[in-house]
């Protein structure tokens, strides 16, 4: 009986040592701190001047985009908008390690990276305003609308990387979910799947710290959500998500091992979003401190990436005004051509249902088309 | 007695049964520090503490199976569904588990839970947002399916709903949280689960309908008595079980009915109601009955829902239709 007792005890102490070696394990991979400065010059990504450059323009074009949609949507010019500003290195930096062959299964608030990747500006405002022409992805560009049900990307995230497996191209399926998404079972699925079929997946959680008003600390008993790759069996990584160069390396690397056929990588980026979580009426200043919000502006991106490039001569305001003047004109000019798409109809709707169109559906259709074209 | 909003009513009966009832427990998604995204539950957490008002880890099917598992434990849960586009992710627990319970367990088990959700559309949501699923809901044998279309009703029937020591679907309108007030007595009452309400006399058409599409049969109503016609509207309020009975005795009445959903036209609650007339009192009927309900599409995206919902004017089209029959 006691040798029994001592042996049930000694195995509980190990499961307990197991979780915490795990857990030490995961430490947060940063290159650049918030003043600019490389910290981590092993780790720094093989990248030309122009293509830091290039990183710098879109993030910067990105904030302005998100401040105009802000605008926009308050004057009632865009629909359902969810905020992207203090996310742009966890958004644009896993883009850009990206080709144009990849596929991307992005969440609601990831309407930046499906536009990097090649989304006209305009239908992204379609999207927002409800409107299935903003669904109408063009051929060529490996995306698909931003997903509304927190996880369910995650699971086809698999089935595309499988695919894509399948069909021997060298490319990969790339998702985006956040930290209230790595709850819901279609995580634990998707990366599961992708870990059991080998797939070449990546698995990107964006961990802003909050789930609409929920705290990371309630999701889950996890200290880090890159550790739930360890479950899956697949490798995982936690990254300053507020650092682009470190974002960048983590799924630059996680993309070479998924084409060298090695299978999924789960990516978590410590990050944060400045405004709501969307602008349905959400207020922040009821589950946030304003302490908080001044602790992680001061690691803004695109802050920190300035002072870098600045440093190297890469970058100076005229060039930071050129591309505010530019994303500002393109938006407008976005905007109008959004403007112009035809008033979507119930009968477009009823058009896109099936390939054939059932008995009923053509009553109903004809009854639409009477009173549409009063 | 106070003025009250739905949303007003609906804090008002949780308050009420949280109070009364310690083995409650009210639980979701935001529902805790936020008060829930249409503050449904806005001042509970303060109130009475996160051990019975609590926020869940982000996973509807997450919430469904602790539900079941709390109720096994002797308390009545009241969780929340953000809104009921999310219900697929629950679907097993709600339809393959909790609504199970007590038949597969041979009584041993029960399942009071209330599961409370937004639903319907007008309000320009995302996708999956304002979808009308209560049919999948009332095809489930074992669910309980409540739609209250006035803040009085909703008190009273979510208290009833709590109090239920079977599951039940509790959905609650968006277009309906805030379109007006009126007045709900502050002590507890409560509505009895599948009684109609019949909420205009008339002797020449019933209307049966619920939720938002309440209102807008009662202004078509309105409309037809202007013609001369006098109309009757029946708000179903629960729509499994049916009221049986009160819909008969006014089909009986009028001879003539139309029945009014907010959802695709395609199985369905008006479905259902038009063949319990058929099966019980067709000899009554001066002529068919007719349904106004959506197009068999998906919800709209956001810019074509104006058109796609039916309203007033509908109901006024489909109900001539059958007057003059």
């Amino acid at each position: 009986m006691t040798k029994m007792a001592s042996k049930t005890q000694s195995a509980k102490k190990d499961a307990k040592k197991v979780l915490d070696v795990v857990e030490e394990q995961f430490q947060t991979l940063q290159i650049l701190n918030e003043d600019g400065e490389i910290v981590n010059e092993a780790a720094m990504p093989d990248l030309s001047d122009e293509q830091l450059q290039e990183l710098m323009h879109r993030m910067v074009y990105t904030r302005i985009l998100d401040q105009r949609s802000i605008s926009l949507n308050r004057q009632g010019r865009l629909g359902f908008y969810a905020p992207t500003a203090g996310q742009e290195a966890s958004q644009l930096a896993s883009q850009f390690a990206l080709e144009k062959e990849d596929f991307i299964l992005p969440g609601y608030r990831d309407v930046p990276q499906i536009v990097w990747h090649g989304l006209p500006l305009y239908q992204a405002f379609l999207f927002s305003r409800g409107h299935f022409q903003g669904n109408q992805t063009p051929e060529g560009v490996n995306v698909i609308s931003p997903q509304i049900i927190i996880g369910a990307q995650y699971v086809q995230t698999a089935g595309v990387a499988l695919g894509i497996k399948k069909n021997g191209t060298k490319a990969v399926a790339i998702t985006y979910t956040g930290d209230g998404g790595t709850s819901q079972g279609d995580f634990y699925e998707g990366i599961n799947f992708a870990g059991a079929f080998k797939a070449p997946a990546i698995f990107i959680v964006q961990n802003n710290r909050f789930a609409i008003s929920t705290p990371v600390a309630k999701q889950s008993a996890a200290k880090s959500l890159a550790q739930k790759a360890v479950a899956a069996g697949i490798p995982g990584i936690q990254v300053d998500g507020m650092d682009p160069l470190a974002v960048y390396v983590a799924t630059k690397e996680a993309r070479e091992r998924a084409i060298n056929g090695e299978g999924p990588t789960l990516i978590e980026t410590l990050t944060y979003r400045y405004g709501p979580h969307t602008m349905s009426g959400d207020d922040p200043t009821r589950y946030r401190t304003a302490e908080l919000d001044n602790e992680w502006e001061k690691k803004d991106p695109l802050v920190r990436f300035r002072k870098f490039l600045e440093k190297k001569g890469l970058w100076n305001e005229e060039k930071e005004n050129q591309v505010i003047e530019q994303a500002k004109e393109e938006i407008k000019e976005a905007i109008k051509k959004a403007d112009a798409a035809p008033k979507q109809k119930v009968t477009d709707l009823i058009s896109n249902m099936f390939e054939e169109m059932p008995y009923t559906l053509k009553e109903q259709y004809e009854i639409y088309q009477a009173k549409e074209s009063k | 007695m106070a003025q009250m909003t739905m949303i007003q009513a609906i804090t008002d009966a949780l308050r009420t049964e949280l109070k009364k009832d310690p083995k409650t427990l009210v639980f979701g998604e935001d529902v805790g520090v936020n008060g829930g995204v249409f503050r449904a539950t806005e001042g509970l957490q303060n109130e009475f503490g996160e051990d019975r008002v609590f926020d869940t880890p982000l996973a509807e099917s997450g919430i469904g199976g602790l539900s079941i598992g709390l109720a096994l434990q002797g308390f009545r849960p009241i969780p929340e569904i953000q809104f009921f586009g999310f219900v697929f992710e629950v679907m097993d627990s709600i339809a393959g588990q909790m609504s199970r319970m007590r038949y597969r367990s041979g009584g041993r088990y029960h399942m009071p839970i209330t599961v409370r959700s937004p639903f319907g559309g007008g309000v320009h949501t995302p996708e999956l947002h304002s979808d009308s699923l209560e049919g999948l809901m009332a095809q489930t044998p074992g669910l309980k399916v409540v739609v209250p279309s006035t803040p009085y009703d909703a008190k009273g029937l979510l208290l009833s709903s709590i109090r239920d020591n079977d599951p039940v679907i509790f959905l609650e309108h968006l277009k309906l949280y805030r379109a007006f007030r009126e007045e709900v007595p502050e002590e507890e009452y409560t509505i009895p689960l599948g009684k109609a309400d019949v909420k205009r006399e008339g002797t020449d058409l019933s209307i049966f309908t619920y939720g938002a599409m309440v209102h807008e049969s009662l202004k078509a109503a309105d409309e037809l008595q202007k013609e001369g016609y006098s109309v009757e509207v029946v708000d179903l309020r629960t729509i499994s079980p049916l009221d049986i009975e009160t819909i008969i005795a006014s089909v009986e009445k009028t001879g003539r009915a139309i029945v009014v959903q907010e959802a695709q036209k395609q199985a369905g609650i008006a479905a259902n109601v038009i063949s319990e007339i058929n099966e019980r009192a067709i000899l009554s009927l001066d002529a068919p009955v007719l349904r106004v309900a959506a197009a068999d599409t998906v919800y709209p995206f956001s810019q074509a829902e104006s058109v796609w919902l039916p309203n007033y004017k509908d109901v006024m089209e489909t109900a001539k239709k059958v007057l003059t029959f």
